[in-house]
């Protein structure tokens, strides 16, 4: 650990200097935490030499809640409030859970619209990350830009279940309103409006040179620490290993689409950089709107409340299902034991096992990038802490 | 300024009390703790964004709670949380107001009965101005706690604290 | 390879750990071991050519009541593409599992959370903290007789 430091400072001034560690507490009240994330960073000058992340802050006992209620469909609401920049993606993993344990089929235009809210999702949270992101490293106009869009997404999902942020949208075999009247013309108006706009936002942030100094070579996650971390969703394929559950372990009805996972090339730096993670999440959005395009064009009719079960009362057994939300994997092990209730519920959150590596990936850097570090493995406290 | 020149366009006198003033002064830049907790955050994020765009009410945020007036408690609080937001809620500088945004600040939410470490209601450790039920609130429910604020605010005074 | 096979792989191997082994009737195959071989059947798993299991899912801990804790690892392969779930169950007055954080880096926040809040204790363990729960809290609240204090710090829990 000292070593670092003191080579750095002969280097820089050819003399020894003295030098002495420092603490620094930096949250749970940071603008750049994104939430409440506390971070105790033992620092040489400028240079960090340990970090070790306290969280816990926002810990709101999902897993005591979803074996308290009275039955499955329950706890639908208690997931979305997990990752609330995502919450379909949420609901998505857990009502597949159950349904695998249930060994149900939905009808086929359940699908469909689960993966079209799913993408519509992922859309909107990767502009959140994106856009706090540009806010972190000190440009607020993306930000702006980016919630503009949201809001049009946003208004899509407020049509089809009345809600904005936590929609308690999807349940068990199938989903709680059907498309209403139009969403099909808006969405496909949303889509073609959209895809200029991710042109406009790289001019705008992802090839400014401010930008790319700050991102570039900063907080590099080579692959075999990533994969020893368990690290999934876009942060795994920034560091260029070529793996989505989407199309690896595919569930729901992925396969029927066109379109390619985006990993990191290292463009401006080393692969599996900061800029390198960010820039998959703006590729993927692309990837997302065609997804959503093909599905608006392939939906067919249907009733999509054939499948709701009356009563769940899975088998006892467990199951791990895992989907892939919009930071990674999200995986719940359910566990039956006959009864109308979860015997316990375990949620394996992406941005949980994201967070962990942070240590091991800014020791060494400067102070300041440990933002530009935090920001870009795009956690969200809520899922984090569950 | 075009109609405040024409008022007063030979002399800039203007006789009003010193609580209207005051309340005036503080009711129209009321700046906010940056501090987000939990889902509301982000809805707060929303509204202090484009679409619902929260500058035009003389808000903006601040990062540090000794530039604030206002205290947004945005999300769930967890008792681990709760000694912190007691701490920064000391910090600021008085007058200081606070509202509690959504159901969890409110009373515990959705967490109220098992949530063995949520504290249920912000209350219980700071005192409270405006509370705004929602989970989450519309940003215009926000927007509205914001007005009931000043509402409040516009009728205090210096010589009897309002209750 | 099939469950079946990476079951019979690891039965070969560690012929006295395997306590039971299902690969049908179930919805997830699983294969349960004595909990004192879970570093090395680990370590063995994640270090074999054919097995390469180098990717931690998840690492959940159970309270199964009748007095027992249990520990479930899934574990997913990045070269083969398949997986395994290996179960583990303790008596709970000696909830004492070995460690597998320094073969899977991600198993130290998994398992600080299964200490945390089902009190399961891991040998070996680097950062045997709590991770969720404030330091100073008391009991494991996972576990299925746990009851909520009436105070915490002088604020009031319940409702």
């Amino acid at each position: 650990m000292a070593e670092i430091s003191e080579e750095i400072i002969k280097t820089s001034t050819g003399t020894t200097l003295r030098h002495e560690e420092m603490v620094i507490n930096m949250g749970p009240q940071h603008p750049s935490t994104h939430g409440v994330l506390r971070l105790e960073v033992v620092v040489d000058g400028e240079i960090v030499i340990d970090v070790i992340p306290h969280i816990g802050y926002l810990h709101r006992c999902f897993e005591k809640h979803a074996e308290s209620m009275t039955n499955y469909q329950q706890v639908v609401p208690y997931v979305d409030r997990m990752d609330y920049c995502a919450a379909m993606n949420m609901d998505f993993g857990y009502v597949l859970a159950v349904e695998k344990l249930l060994g149900i089929q939905v009808p086929e235009r359940v699908e469909y619209i689960r993966v079209i809210m799913a993408e519509l999702q992922r859309i909107a949270s990767h502009l959140i990350a994106a856009g706090t992101y540009g806010l972190d490293i000190g440009a607020f106009t993306p930000f702006l830009y980016m919630f503009r869009e949201r809001e049009r997404i946003l208004d899509l999902f407020e049509m089809t279940c009345g809600a904005r942020l936590l929609y308690n949208y999807m349940w068990v075999g199938g989903v709680s309103h059907d498309l209403p009247p139009g969403f099909i013309d808006k969405a496909k108006d949303f889509c073609q409006y959209f895809r200029p706009k991710i042109k406009e936002y790289n001019d705008l942030l992802s090839y400014n040179e401010i930008f790319i100094k700050r991102t570039a070579n900063v907080g590099i996650l080579p692959k075999d620490v990533a994969i020893s971390y368990g690290i999934s969703g876009p942060v795994l394929r920034g560091s260029g290993v070529n793996f989505d559950l989407r199309r690896d372990d595919p569930y729901s009805i992925y396969h029927k689409f066109d379109w390619q996972p985006e990993i990191g090339k290292g463009e401006v730096g080393t692969v599996g950089d900061c800029w390198d993670r960010y820039m998959v999440r703006m590729r993927e959005m692309e990837q997302s709107i065609n997804i959503v395009e093909q599905a608006l064009n392939q939906i067919p009719e249907g009733n999509i409340a054939s499948a709701i079960p009356k009563r769940i009362r899975p088998n006892p057994g467990d199951v791990y299902v895992r989907t892939e939300s919009a930071r990674g994997e999200l995986g719940f092990y359910v566990i039956s034991d006959g009864s109308g209730k979860p015997y316990r519920i375990k949620a394996r959150s992406p941005s949980f096992v994201n967070l962990s590596v942070i240590p091991e990936i800014s020791r060494g850097g400067m102070i300041a990038d440990l933002v530009a570090i935090a920001g870009s493995l795009d956690i969200v406290l809520g899922e984090v802490d569950r | 300024m075009g109609l405040l020149d024409k008022k007063f366009d030979n002399s800039n006198i203007v006789i009003t009390s010193m609580d209207n003033l005051l309340n005036w002064a503080r009711l129209s830049s009321m700046w906010p703790v940056q501090f987000g907790l939990a889902c509301c955050a982000i809805e707060m994020m929303a509204t202090g964004a484009s679409h619902y765009d929260l500058d035009r009410f003389g808000i903006f945020f601040r990062a540090t709670p000794r530039q604030a007036d206002v205290m947004i408690i945005s999300g769930t609080v967890t008792l681990k949380m709760a000694p912190r937001i007691k701490l920064l809620f000391d910090q600021m500088s008085e007058p200081r107001y606070v509202i509690s945004m959504g159901s969890c600040a409110n009373c515990g939410g959705p967490y109220w009965e098992h949530g063995y470490h949520v504290l249920k209601g912000v209350d219980r450790v700071i005192p409270v101005d405006v509370y705004i039920p929602g989970c989450p609130p519309r940003p215009e429910a926000l927007l509205e706690g914001i007005m009931k604020l000043q509402e409040k605010i516009r009728s205090e005074s210096l010589a009897k604290k309002s209750a | 390879m099939t469950s079946q096979e990476i079951h019979e792989k690891i039965k070969l191997q560690f012929p006295a750990a395997v306590l039971e082994s299902k690969t049908e009737g179930v919805v997830d195959p699983f294969i349960k071991i004595a909990p004192e071989y879970v570093a090395d059947v680990a370590s063995f798993i994640r270090d074999n050519e054919e097995l390469g299991f180098d990717f931690l899912m998840c690492l959940s801990g159970i309270d199964y009541g009748k007095g027992t804790l249990g520990v479930i690892y899934n574990i997913f392969s990045m070269k083969h593409r398949h997986k395994l779930n290996l179960k583990v169950e303790v008596p709970k007055d000696k909830a004492e599992v070995p460690s597998v954080s320094l073969i899977w880096n991600t198993a130290n926040w998994h398992e600080r959370e299964a200490y945390d809040l089902m009190g399961i204790i891991f040998i070996g363990h680097p950062d045997p903290r709590r991770i969720l729960m404030p330091y100073d809290w008391e009991g494991h609240p996972l576990r299925k007789d746990y009851k909520t204090p009436e105070f915490y710090q002088g604020m009031k829990v319940p409702y």
